[in-house]
């Protein structure tokens, strides 16, 4: 078992004292040499003995790489060039991480976590650095330095909470993009990310379920469906001539509880009469390019949707529950791998699925039955990169009132939690930006605890029973961590699986209970 | 000595203008290659004004997330924008092209807002000063320039204080202006007695040269933070940077992408 603790929860959050190296030994696996250089970065093994493990080094001639990238990037990048000279130390973020309230080390305060960017700026890229490093706090690069990169950029979720409050708007996700993309080209990369990416290229979604397999999942799901209710709900793959392409999280074709969200979408689709098809070449919504600051490695990751909906010929396209897959969809895939002229322009491109079925809720199309949804009370998580880093609707803010308006639709009891931890003041589930591995547990851990207060007090304020998300980051995340605080794993929810819960089918028939 | 004072005046001031100037074209020049707005961002350019005004003049972010260093912070710009006003009379010319500014600026209650200022100023940035040394957060975050800069500022505040309300140290203001007219006008005048004064002058001209090579960039920096000032638009347009472009000519070509355009063999 772990040897750490969990951490405790309090009735009202509590802001740690700052403490030196609480958990500067957490740092995720490093990515193996060969995967490194297919994705265009370097790495450097100490030896070959296949009886040894494996030990990674920073490349030769790393400190001059390093600072030759943050020049680089420095200068392609107006956020992390304009976010180095501008902050003033003013203390507004350092109690608004997730990771520091959740294990007190100081270097996990936003501010903290860009200094150890910003010192070795100061030092090689500003006048005062050069003369008077002392005075301005700025630092030599030194492998200790690479070391506190390596860790405390992988203790950042990239949730932007920070940038909501900070006074010049600097947010700390850029700056942990840009050190990761840094640390990329000394040798550094993470194993995680960098393998998932690497799947994405070789065989097409972040789990590598090849397309037989998907196929094979497919068919078993729309088996399992008509066991259920008798009614044939299809799942189709690469049909052409559909009119929307979904593209969703790949754990959405086997992980709980994804799972019944996709058989959600598949019937609102169904029972709409829409034509839809999933694709083998984008099969995956997610975009691992984001986490590591790669625009490279996102736009390549994102022309996989252009070229699906190039072949399958549809006309739309319709983005599954993912967090950060629908940042970049939302934000990124329109600059990235657009102009997409060939699609219908009188819907959006791409369209989040809440957006989708809330429109056909409010045209009527959906036969709804709230009352099967009784046993529950639920209240929404607000995932990070979709609160703060993307859109719904055409209103400001739209990303809060559709999901919501999703689940009142379907659900009787809503509640929301405290105010602080809600809509862009949302805490992350711990286990976004690339954090999502095993190697990280303790940090995920540690991190939910802001999210977690909130869910035992709207627990026993308002008896609420069930969390729903749109990620499949936090889904994965809160089913594997919460249990750790006390609750069980079916507390977790997708939104389509409430709606898939609550739409009657024509012809369905419901299993005897 | 006058000489002296106003050279350095001089110097100082085209140092911070000209290093503010340069930081600011560098921003501008530095592409944002994508959107990036933290949302819920407004929708129209109208709206980032709005929300830019609000940032810039009511520190709202800085509200939301702490109240005292809001207070402190903000009671210490807006004194700083008092005192700034109230010291235009020095350097404009009343029949300049400037010289219709000044039946506003000698308003009565301009001036007198602009003196007591001081006040503001010197209880904002002890606030500031104390939260550094008594926050164990924001200590931690302390470099010792940060602590510098606060008691640079609170001595210019003093030393204005100083002149302006206790009577053994007051200067001839109407010297003063002709001094500062002088400069302006290339007839250099004297300044008149008092070491406060100079002790003035000289902390300004410091903070005028510090100000292009610190923190105090923020003032640049605040308009230019991308997470703040883009319009969230990103669905309706595309927003590529000069140095993305090549890429986005190349972008059809990635291998596995031309593999998959292939017609897949007959399956057994
Ligand atoms: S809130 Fe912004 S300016 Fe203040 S310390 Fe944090 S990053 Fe710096
Ligand atoms: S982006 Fe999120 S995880 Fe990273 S420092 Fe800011 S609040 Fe913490």
């Amino acid at each position: 078992m772990a040897d750490y603790e969990v951490p405790e929860v309090k009735e009202y959050a509590v802001v740690p004292m700052p403490k030196d190296d609480v958990t500067n030994h957490l740092r995720p696996f490093v990515a193996k040499p060969e995967f490194q250089e297919a994705m265009g970065y370097a790495g450097k093994k100490v030896h070959d003995d296949p009886k040894e493990m494996p030990e990674y080094v920073l490349v030769d001639g790393w400190k001059e790489k390093a600072l030759d990238k943050m020049g680089d990037l420095l200068g392609r990048y107006r956020s992390l060039q304009v976010f180095m000279d501008s902050c003033v130390k003013c203390g507004a973020c350092t109690d608004k991480c997730h990771y520091f309230l959740g294990t007190g080390d100081a270097k996990n305060m936003p501010v903290a976590r860009q200094d150890l960017l910003r010192s070795v700026y100061r030092r090689y890229f500003t006048f005062a650095g050069k003369y008077f490093p002392k005075l301005v706090g700025a630092k030599d690069l030194t492998e200790e330095v690479v070391d506190d990169w390596y860790s405390y950029f992988h203790q950042c979720s990239e949730c932007r909470r920070c940038a909501v409050f900070c006074p010049y708007g600097i947010d700390t996700a850029e700056v942990t993009m840009a050190a990761r993309e840094i640390l990329a080209h000394i040798g550094r990369g993470q194993k995680y990310a960098n393998e998932i990416i690497g799947k994405v290229f070789t065989i097409g979604n972040n789990l590598g379920l090849p397309e037989k397999a998907l196929k094979n999942v497919l068919e078993g799901l729309e088996e399992d469906v008509e066991y259920d209710i008798e009614v044939e709900v299809k799942f189709p793959l690469d049909e052409k001539g559909k009119d929307i392409l979904l593209v969703t999280p790949s754990a959405d074709f086997f992980a709980e509880p994804h799972i019944d969200g996709l058989i959600g979408y598949a019937k609102v689709f169904h029972q709409t009469n829409t034509s839809w098809t999933l694709s083998s070449i984008a099969s995956e919504a997610g975009n691992f390019g984001l986490f590591i600051g790669s625009y490279e490695n996102m736009q390549r990751i994102s022309m996989r949707v252009r070229e699906a909906a190039l072949q399958l010929g549809v006309k739309r396209i319709v983005y599954g529950e993912c967090g950060h897959a629908w940042r970049v969809g939302y934000s990124f895939l329109n600059t990235l791998a657009g102009p997409f002229d060939f699609l219908d322009q009188n819907y959006p491109i791409p369209q989040h699925i809440c957006e989708f079925t809330l429109d056909k809720l409010e045209k009527g199309e959906l036969t709804i039955d709230k009352s099967r949804n009784d046993d529950k009370t639920v209240t929404f998580h607000d995932s990070c990169n979709v609160a703060r880093g993307s859109g719904m609707g055409t209103e400001p803010g739209g990303q809060f009132t559709i999901p919501r308006a999703v689940i009142k639709a379907v659900c009787n009891n809503y509640v929301d939690m405290e105010k602080d931890t809600i809509h862009d003041a949302t805490f992350c589930c711990g286990g976004g930006g690339g954090l999502l591995t095993d190697d990280l547990m303790e940090i995920r851990v540690k991190g939910i605890l802001p999210r977690a207060t909130a869910l035992i007090n709207a627990k026993e304020e308002s008896g609420v029973t069930h969390m729903a998300a749109i990620c499949a980051i936090c889904k994965s995340q809160f089913t594997k961590v919460l249990p750790y605080y006390g609750f069980t794993m079916d507390q977790i929810v997708s939104v389509h699986q409430l709606v898939s819960d609550a739409i009657v089918l024509e012809g369905q028939v419901d299993p005897e209970d | 000595m006058s000489t002296l004072i106003a050279a350095v005046l001089v110097f100082a001031t085209l140092f911070m203008i000209g290093g503010i100037i340069k930081k600011a074209i560098q921003f501008s020049k530095t592409p944002a290659p994508l959107k990036i707005p933290v949302t819920p961002a407004p929708k129209s350019t109208g709206g980032v004004v709005l929300r830019m005004a609000k940032e810039v003049v009511l520190f709202s972010a800085l509200f939301r997330a702490s109240k005292w260093t809001w207070l402190f912070g903000w009671l210490f710009h807006v004194s700083l924008a008092l005192a700034f006003i109230r010291h235009l009379r020095y350097i404009i010319d009343p029949e300049g092209i400037f010289g219709f500014m000044m039946p506003v600026i000698s308003l009565w209650i301009v001036q007198l807002a602009g003196q007591y200022a001081a006040f503001g100023m010197l209880i904002g940035l002890g606030g500031l000063l104390a939260r550094r040394f008594l926050v164990a957060r924001v200590r931690y975050i302390s470099a010792p320039s940060d602590y510098l800069m606060l008691i640079l500022i609170m001595a210019i505040a003093f030393s204005g204080f100083l002149m302006s309300f206790v009577p053994g140290f007051s200067v001839d203001i109407v010297q003063v202006k002709l001094f500062m007219l002088g400069i302006l006008s290339f007839n250099l005048q004297d300044l008149p007695e008092g070491t406060v004064l100079v002790a003035h002058l000289v902390l300004v001209a410091i903070l005028g040269l510090v100000l292009p090579i610190s923190k105090l960039l923020h003032i640049p920096g605040v308009f230019f933070a991308p997470t703040r000032n883009q319009v969230d638009n990103p669905r309706e347009k595309r927003h590529i940077a000069d140095w993305a472009k090549p890429l986005d000519k190349t972008r059809e070509n990635y291998p596995e992408l031309v593999a998959s355009r292939e017609p897949k063999a007959e399956e057994a």
